[in-house]
């Protein structure tokens, strides 16, 4: 029953997303010219409906909000990439502050291995922001449509290690004591972990960083995959550790957007309420079903989101 | 130490009580003030009937289109109904910054002086983000 609910929202997201982009196609359905057409309020409204279900596909296909705002708005809504950039950022962070802190109290996110990599990245997310504000908008569009058509690849073929093989920690990780023990509830044991290839995965949060920034996609998606497969942190320790991380490389980076203007409390407000409360329904249908099949259909949105956002920049 | 122990660590706990606490706070602040901007209790500095026209400009163009300065400048404008969203907004930019100050003194307590650096380095990155130093737009 959920598995066809979730089937069937995302395909009336589709359709609404295919509807609101015939608005600025040009063509003139009938969609398009009430939508072209209706008050102000209008467009916040639909925002936040599109949000609230946002909200619960991510919670379902197990990807960041921000990931799926940012192209899915920017692309389909009357808003220019500045303003739904700097609202990605803040839709980011507040799921992050969110989360945070479960996440550090159940002992799933770790301090000793965020602050050293959060520290690099939200450097970096101010040079991103800075750059991203800087470059024309079709630069920044082409960019981003093909960084998330890059974010669909690494969707499709990276595997995840629940136990990555660390066999000794390297200099660097043992100096800053970077390792821990958290109870699995599924096994009733206490896992020991600790990373290895330490610089490497701090040398990639340099451009994590920077994208995260420039973008203002959040940066789960990048931060997995370095702090699972390239330092060996488990699985959930780097997905509970990325989601933290997010608070602090967030926070850089929407500043730079409030400080700059980039910010409208009338896409930035209905935008947090709606993606919160999706994931809180999201949360909920996740404890009583997985749907495998939301994975593809996230795939298939960003798949859209990108091709638009290229097709965008280049003025097609 | 938080690495060598199953139960979480001092500071792990009291960043995630601030934490918890700043952001309950912050979005509740975003909630009404958002509530007082749509309802027109204080006169919004762009009328919303009028927000159409400037939301799909670059930044730099609303912010010369409709008069607005860059950086800190909302405060002064803090009684204008869309810019009285910005306290929620930057409470929730802001808390992270409190979290780490309060961390701080922790670390060094504890003769952890790396971790101690790390923490402050952070304070100052996120004050140099948020003091306005580095803003792009208004130009």
């Amino acid at each position: 029953m959920f598995r066809r609910l979730v089937i069937w929202t995302n395909i009336i997201i589709l359709l609404i997303l295919i509807s609101i982009s015939n608005v600025f196609a040009g063509e003139h359905t009938a969609t398009a010219d009430i939508l072209s057409n209706s008050p102000w309020w209008v467009w916040p409204l639909v925002l936040f409906v599109v949000t609230f279900v946002l909200g619960i596909v991510a919670v379902l296909g197990g990807v960041g909000g921000g990931v799926l705002f940012v192209p899915i708005i920017s692309g389909f809504f009357p808003f220019h990439l500045d303003f739904v950039r700097g609202a990605g950022l803040l839709v980011a962070l507040a799921g992050a502050l969110a989360a945070g802190p479960g996440l550090l109290k159940k002992g799933m996110a770790y301090l000793r291995l965020a602050l050293p990599v959060a520290l690099i990245a939200s450097a970096c997310a101010i040079v991103g922001a800075i750059l991203g504000l800087a470059l024309p908008t079709n630069v920044i569009q082409i960019s981003l449509g093909i960084t998330i058509l890059g974010i669909v690849a690494i969707m499709i073929i990276a595997r995840k290690s629940d136990y990555p093989d660390v066999k000794e920690a390297d200099a660097l990780s043992s100096a800053l004591r970077i390792t821990g023990i958290y109870y699995e509830p599924s096994t009733g044991e206490e896992v020991n972990w600790k990373i290895h290839r330490t610089p490497l995965g701090l040398a990639l949060f340099v451009i994590i960083g920077i994208m995260a920034g420039m973008f203002g996609l959040g940066a789960g998606w990048a931060n997995v995959p370095v702090l699972n497969l390239v330092m060996g942190a488990p699985l959930k320790v780097s997905v509970a550790t990325s989601k933290f991380l997010l608070s602090i490389t967030d926070t850089s980076a929407a500043w730079i957007y409030v400080n700059s203007g980039a910010v409208l409390p009338v896409i930035v407000v209905p935008s947090i309420i709606g993606i919160m409360l999706g994931s809180m329904v999201g949360v909920k249908i996740l404890s009583k079903a997985k749907p495998a099949s939301v994975r593809y259909i996230v795939i298939v949105l960003l798949l859209f989101a990108g091709t638009r956002a290229l097709l965008k920049g280049f003025g097609i | 130490m938080e690495n060598n122990n199953i139960k979480a660590s001092e500071e792990r706990l009291i960043y995630a009580d601030i934490l918890n606490k700043g952001m309950k706070i912050g979005l509740a602040i975003l909630i009404v003030t958002f509530i007082v901007y749509l309802t027109g209790i204080l006169n919004p500095h762009i009328p919303v009937k009028d927000l159409p026209k400037y939301w799909d400009m670059p930044v730099h163009e609303y912010l010369k289109a409709a008069n607005i300065k860059s950086g800190w400048s909302w405060i002064g404008k803090i009684g204008e109904g869309d810019f009285i969203n910005f306290i929620g907004i930057a409470f929730l930019a802001g808390v992270t910054i409190i979290c780490y100050i309060r961390i701080i003194p922790i670390y060094f307590r504890k003769n952890d002086r790396v971790y101690g650096i790390i923490a402050v380095l952070e304070v100052l990155v996120l004050a140099l983000a948020a003091s306005g130093l580095l803003k792009v737009g208004g130009h």
